[in-house]
């Protein structure tokens, strides 16, 4: 197992993802002789997990069942232990296109934070790109780089604990692209642009604030970034129901009579033939979806 | 791989690439031929002079269709601390405001002038130009660059930029899948480097050459399509070097029950000799041994064509076989239900599965049919909601 690369068997050592059910999941260190507890009873890694194969259906002590998954960036996202703010699939999925993120690709990431993006960033890169994250908050920066060794990517990635805005992101001219999610990026737009390759690239910074995107979009300007663009991108969860809609009832139609139906005569003329029709449909969410930030997008040009 | 290498020569615009022209919002894929006439934006002209240049130069269409390189004085420097207003109060629409008339920007252009210099004229001309706002010069400018520039840059492809441009130019071709849609299916089907992918794709094979992309010519793609030959034009835009195309397999699915039957018979046949029997007599036999050759020649090359497109066939059933992919992309036309209830026996278990369709119905036919079925979990229906926002700053 590695969140690059997938294995077919639980191996020990391994983080699996435990499906609990709907919206229900977390995430479980595989470690010899341990236990894990769920709502369903207790997994015991020896005998229910290790050698098992992923994707399994996994009956825990107290007959309940759970399924055990082969992690990706996409679950860890919505199972990992959050240490800050996280940014989320849909986002992310949206950075890793916009930015032309790919197999080679070098990027150069701040702040860290949980690792959400970061993970996300290494599936894409791997076997022979390079992150450089770079997270000011010394906890948070050893707690993240502990687990992408954990989950075997720590070849890709290179954790830098320091203040991106003073000290930029510890490498230049070496980035394909970078990405900013910090309090202020303006203060960092120009040390993005030193870690760029000459050849120019992209760069993205998220910004919950308007505000912030504003001053960015100035720095970047002022910095000599090309085809700034600010975009949202929210996500709608359609629900699948069925659902039963009553059939209005307009009396007995006398010209329906002419028809000679037995089964029109033989059926009692007070009670109607159907009076609800089910169909699949999906309900619309009763929420809007809630804003999670702003997206700013730029290419840096060739600098000879 | 030469993909990452620091050289030069990735970032240098060669004779057959495949490239996207750029103007403004509007682009276009092409591939760089000697002495093609290439049309853009209702301009003719020719790409041989981008040869040797880096990616993301921008060009200046001379006379004749002649591209030269754009000199750096004529780019965006005219933003400099421009006089402005502060608003439209006093500002009369009354259709007058410009001096020049039509025959006299035909004259500047007949003389030559560069597009950023035809523009500057207009602003020169203008009697309401320095009363309007900086956002409003801004606009004004932007509006008269459309029209008047006569620049085009030309980009190496990417995944990004080729939705874009199917989007804007060709969205039927892509049934309507917009590229905010595309990004979220390469991120939830975890396409990365070293797995097998299984793609139904009849969207011009561009969700193809994106998977491709994000593959980076490691692992395998096998392309699952409907009938006769697989679509395969929008990869090639993507202008992927050579070895890529190893990784890239076809089977159609037209022969899906058998293989999974395990009837499929991909073994070489005793060839089959030529059918060419002539009876002549004499006087005409020199000419039938002419006639029966090259016949046969055609035979043969007949029989190698088949000799090879059996080798891939088996070559992809190999692949299949197993029924361990670890992604399947479908984005079709085709009603997706069956589609994806046929191919998901050939994901391996724990692996992730994307249905496109331009309408939700024929997913609430999916999603109903996955729940039935059972052996699926986290299963989802969603779109996404893309917005794009004017921020104004001064500088």
């Amino acid at each position: 197992m590695s969140f690059v690369e997938y294995s077919d068997f639980i191996q020990d050592g391994d983080v699996a993802i435990v499906y609990l059910g709907h919206e229900s999941m977390m995430p479980v260190k595989v470690q010899k002789g341990a236990q894990t507890q769920t709502r369903y009873g207790v997994l015991r890694h020896s005998t229910d997990l290790i050698g098992r194969r992923y994707g399994s259906k996994v009956t825990c002590s107290k007959g309940g069942w759970v399924h055990v998954l082969h992690p990706t960036p996409e679950l860890w996202t919505v199972t990992l232990p959050h240490r800050t703010q996280i940014l989320y699939t849909t986002d992310i999925a949206t950075i890793t296109m916009m930015l032309e993120l790919k197999p080679g690709s070098v990027v150069c990431e701040s702040g860290t934070g949980s690792g959400s993006l970061s993970h996300a960033i290494l599936r894409t890169i791997a076997p022979t790109g390079h992150l450089h994250t770079v997270e000011f908050h010394q906890q948070r920066a050893e707690k993240v780089a502990e687990e992408f060794k954990e989950h075997r990517v720590d070849h890709l990635v290179t954790v830098r604990n320091q203040d991106v805005c003073k000290d930029g992101f510890g490498v230049t001219g070496v980035a394909d692209a970078v990405f900013l999610d910090i309090p202020s990026p303006w203060e960092a737009v120009r040390h993005a642009k030193a870690a760029m390759k000459k050849h120019g690239g992209r760069v993205c910074s998220f910004s919950p604030c308007i505000e912030q995107v504003q001053r960015t979009c100035e720095a970047l300007a002022d910095q000599g970034f090309e085809e700034i663009s600010t975009i949202e991108v929210l996500l709608r969860v359609h629900d699948v129901r069925t659902i039963s809609l009553p059939v209005p009832d307009f009396g007995s139609d006398p010209s329906a009579q002419t028809e000679p139906d037995a089964a029109e005569k033989t059926a009692p003329a007070s009670a109607p033939i159907q009076d609800t029709v089910a169909m699949k449909a999906t309900v619309p969410p009763r929420e809007i979806p809630g804003h999670t930030g702003y997206l700013t997008f730029a290419t840096k040009p060739r600098t000879s | 791989m030469a993909d990452n290498g620091d050289d030069e020569s990735q970032y240098r615009i060669k004779g057959g690439d495949y490239v996207v022209l750029k103007r403004g919002e509007i682009f276009k894929a092409v591939q760089i031929q000697p002495k093609k006439k290439v049309i853009f934006e209702k301009q003719w002209f020719f790409l041989d002079n981008a040869v040797g240049h880096l990616y993301s130069t921008t060009f200046e269409i001379g006379s004749g269709g002649v591209l030269q390189l754009r000199k750096l004085r004529d780019a965006e420097s005219s933003t400099d601390a421009k006089e402005a207003g502060t608003d439209n109060r006093n500002i009369v629409d009354d259709g007058k405001s410009q001096k020049l008339t039509r025959d006299d920007i035909e004259m500047l252009k007949e003389q030559g002038l560069k597009g950023q210099e035809i523009i500057q004229q207009l602003i020169d001309n203008s009697s309401t130009f320095r009363d309007k706002t900086g956002f409003s010069q801004d606009k004004y400018i932007k509006k008269k660059k459309k029209k008047y520039e006569n620049t085009v840059t030309i980009l190496k492809p990417s995944c990004r930029i080729l939705a874009m441009m199917y989007q804007g130019r060709e969205p039927g071709k892509i049934r309507h899948l917009r590229y905010d849609t595309l990004a979220q299916m390469l991120t939830l089907a975890n396409i990365h480097a070293g797995s097998k992918v299984l793609v139904f794709d009849t969207c011009a094979g561009l969700v193809l050459g994106a998977v491709m992309e994000r593959m980076g010519g490691y692992g395998s793609v096998i392309q699952m399509y409907p009938r006769g030959e697989p679509v395969r034009a929008g990869v090639e835009s993507f202008g992927f070097p050579a070895h890529f195309r190893d990784t890239l397999h076809g089977f159609p699915i037209c022969h899906v029950n058998a293989l999974l039957a395990g009837t499929l018979d991909t073994t070489a046949k005793d060839p089959s000799a030529g059918r060419a029997f002539f009876f002549l007599n004499k006087s005409l036999r020199n000419r039938v041994k002419v006639l029966t050759s090259c016949f046969f020649f055609q035979a043969q090359e007949k029989k190698v064509k088949q000799e090879e497109k059996r080798k891939k066939l088996a070559a992809a059933a190999a692949l299949l076989e197993g029924r361990n992919a670890d992604g399947l992309v479908i984005a079709s036309q085709y009603q997706p239900c069956p589609v994806l209830m046929g191919l998901l026996k050939f994901l391996s278990p724990s692996r992730p599965f994307v249905v496109y369709s331009q309408h939700k119905e024929p997913l609430i036919e999916c999603y109903t049919k996955l729940k039935e079925h059972g052996g699926t979990v986290g299963v989802r229906l969603t779109d996404t909601w893309l917005r794009h926002y004017q921020v104004g700053f001064k500088l």
